[in-house]
């Protein structure tokens, strides 16, 4: 299809891996985790998961480590780590 | 006298307030500065660049800086994608925040430079919305490897943007890594 | 003194200088930094102004149709989609004949959204009946705001002032910029007179009411007549300006090595330092480059380029603005003011730096040898610099 205007077709990561704008990386403590999915709610980014085994995972390839997560997590299963 | 220097750093890191505070400092001894930030649809976070100019005149030029002769990285997580030397003449310098045992580029024709800003600036507490800024422990290593603005220049011009401790710190953090800066 | 300054600051210094008592202040990249910088002078008490938060660019510049209707000095700024929304309010404000001036950072329009440095914004607005003049750095930028006032107040003109000046190539770059005397700026730039009229409850009238056709012509010839005679205001203010503060910006036109020029790049706002460059390095080649900066786009100085170009063989007109369908709109400026020339010079039209592509000291040296070598050809071709060619097969 030749383009005559910009369209962004649904993609993902159309800005590329994202996860490299990190400073700070959120790990999830699954053993605290309730699974009420509000961190998935809240991610602009839609990196929250349900892995097949029903733990919640990031997508570091995208999370921007922005921390909205763990400031949302009502049962604080969410801290923010250091990247390096 | 014309110099040119390009700053590397992520979009919240105080990078475009690097580049303004070194033309600041040239001020201070009337000399000529331009600070060229560039703007695309980075976030917080996002590697990022800025640019300054400098001469003993004014000059009109306004273009983007292409041909560097020195390359300030903030971050040295980003020589991990992205080519940093990009245009840099070929006989010019590189400074990168890091421990002195740092061991990339190494093999860098580019004569390079390394200071530890973010120990600097932990120590000094230089914090803002959790990041550690480094920025102008940065720019005492650039005051020392540029060799044209004095170090009290450099000071003055922190102090008269950030009044109080803030200043104080943030001069502090310059004048150490302006002893600390070394060539690696 | 001098201040280290971005455009966007200098603007907001020029208005803080110019004792303005009114700003209308709504956002838009690339501009927010000059209303924020208002807003910050307000706060600290430094500036004595009724700062308004409107909700669009339309609101923005109604209300300074009202306060500068009742006498206020008021200032506004705006740039690309804000500009174009406020452009009904544009042409009242300037055939209600109000002294009111405003920043322009220009910006290219979406879609798609793109930030980046552009003229169509405000050249799509050349029509509105505006008197409008772009700056080269951020020094112009400054003094450019308090010769505005000067200007648009001046009986002879009542007419309002865009000030243009380069997204980020200007507005967000810093440089030392020398901060003019209040005493001084306050001698050229007294406070605002009540003259002709000013809206006044003791005093009832309105104005901007229906017209009928035996009027509304003649109420049009004087608008255009007050425009194009502003020259002669814009170039007393500069002399002015020079015998006060020591810097021309030449008026209508800043023209660089022209006088025994062959080729002339003609150019609109901060670019023009790189051409300036470029012209510097082909005079050492032994080519006579010369450049001309249109610095008041109206009312557009047609006499005065006609006469600076008439003895220059080859002109190359470089457009960072586009109207499709027709060009460059520089270009056609300047070549209906050289029209009426018996004999005309080579003129060949340039479309560069679109939506903040850069351009530089390289690209004026190739547009220079470009042209040099179009007219030994007889080609007038319009020139789409550096256009990517994978970009559009793709």
């Amino acid at each position: 299809m030749k383009k005559i205007t910009v369209i962004s077709e649904p993609a993902e990561g159309v800005a590329g891996k994202t996860g490299s704008w990190r400073l700070k990386r959120p790990v999830i403590d699954n053993a605290r985790c309730i699974r009420c999915l509000i961190c998935w709610i809240y991610c602009p980014d839609d990196t929250i998961s349900i892995k097949e085994d029903g733990s919640v995972s990031v997508d570091y390839d995208y999370c921007k480590g922005c921390g909205i997560c763990a400031q949302e997590c009502p049962v604080k299963a969410i801290t923010m780590m250091e990247e390096e | 006298m014309l110099y040119e220097i390009r700053f590397h750093g992520r979009g919240g890191q105080g990078v475009v307030t690097a580049a303004e505070l070194l033309v600041k400092a040239a001020n201070v001894e009337g000399k000529w500065g331009q600070s060229i930030p560039f703007f695309g649809a980075e976030r917080r976070g996002a590697p990022i660049t800025a640019s300054a100019r400098f001469s003993d005149a004014k000059l009109s030029i306004h273009s983007q800086v292409y041909n560097p002769d020195l390359v300030v990285v903030l971050d040295k997580k980003i020589l991990d994608f992205m080519n940093v030397t990009q245009g840099l003449k070929r006989e010019g310098s590189i400074l990168i925040n890091s421990p002195s045992h740092f061991s990339v580029m190494k093999d860098s024709a580019y004569k390079t430079w390394l200071v530890n800003a973010t120990k600097i600036a932990e120590e000094l507490g230089l914090k803002m919305a959790g990041w550690t800024i480094v920025n102008t422990a940065m720019l005492g290593g650039v005051i020392r490897i540029f060799n044209w603005i004095r170090l009290s220049s450099l000071i003055e011009a922190i102090k008269s943007n950030w009044v109080g401790q803030v200043g104080e710190l943030n001069a502090k953090a310059a004048e150490r890594a302006f002893e600390e800066v070394q060539i690696a | 003194m001098l201040k280290v300054l971005s455009g966007n600051h200098s603007a907001a210094f020029g208005a803080l200088l110019s004792r303005i008592n009114f700003v209308a202040a709504y956002p838009i990249t690339p501009q927010t930094q000059i209303i924020e910088k208002l807003a910050e002078f307000v706060d600290n008490g430094v500036l004595n102004a009724k700062y308004v938060r409107v909700e669009s660019e339309h609101s923005a510049m109604a209300a300074c149709v009202g306060a500068s209707s009742v006498g206020a000095r008021a200032f506004t700024a705006s740039s690309s989609h804000g500009l174009i929304y406020m452009a009904e309010m544009a042409f009242w404000a300037s055939a209600s004949r109000l002294p009111i001036v405003m920043a322009i950072s220009c910006r290219a329009l979406g879609p798609p959204w793109n930030i980046g440095n552009e003229h169509t914004d405000i050249l799509a607005l050349r029509d509105s009946g505006w008197i409008q003049i772009f700056a080269e750095s951020n020094q112009e930028v400054l003094d450019t705001v308090i010769q505005a006032y000067r200007i648009a107040e001046d009986e002879r003109v009542l007419l309002p002032v865009m000030v243009g000046l380069d997204a980020f190539t200007l507005s967000h770059t810093s440089e030392p910029v020398e901060l003019p005397n209040q005493e001084t700026v306050d001698h050229f730039l007294p406070p605002r007179s009540d003259k002709p009229y000013l809206l006044s409850p003791e005093n009832p009238f309105t104005f901007g009411n229906m017209s009928n056709p035996t009027e509304h012509m003649e109420l049009r010839f004087m608008h255009h007549t007050a425009l194009r005679d502003a020259k002669n205001v814009i170039l007393e203010a500069d002399k002015e300006w020079e015998s006060l503060f020591g810097r021309s910006y030449g008026g209508l036109l800043d023209e660089f090595m022209c006088k025994d020029a062959e080729v002339v790049i003609v150019v609109i706002g901060a670019s023009s330092g790189d051409a300036k460059e470029a012209a510097v390095v082909l005079r050492k080649e032994g080519i006579k480059a010369g450049v001309l900066r249109i610095r008041v786009i109206r009312p557009f100085p047609s006499e005065e380029v006609r006469n600076l170009l008439s003895r220059v063989k080859a002109v190359a007109v470089v457009d960072r603005d586009l109207s499709p369908g027709s060009g460059g709109i520089l270009v056609s400026e300047v070549k209906s003011a050289l029209y009426n020339l018996r004999c005309r010079p080579f003129v060949k039209g340039y479309i560069v730096g679109l939506g903040g592509r850069d351009v530089t000291v390289g690209d004026y040296l190739a547009i220079f040898r470009r042209t040099l070598k179009s007219y030994e050809e007889g080609d007038v071709q319009e020139d789409w610099f550096n256009l990517n060619l994978e970009v559009l097969e793709k």
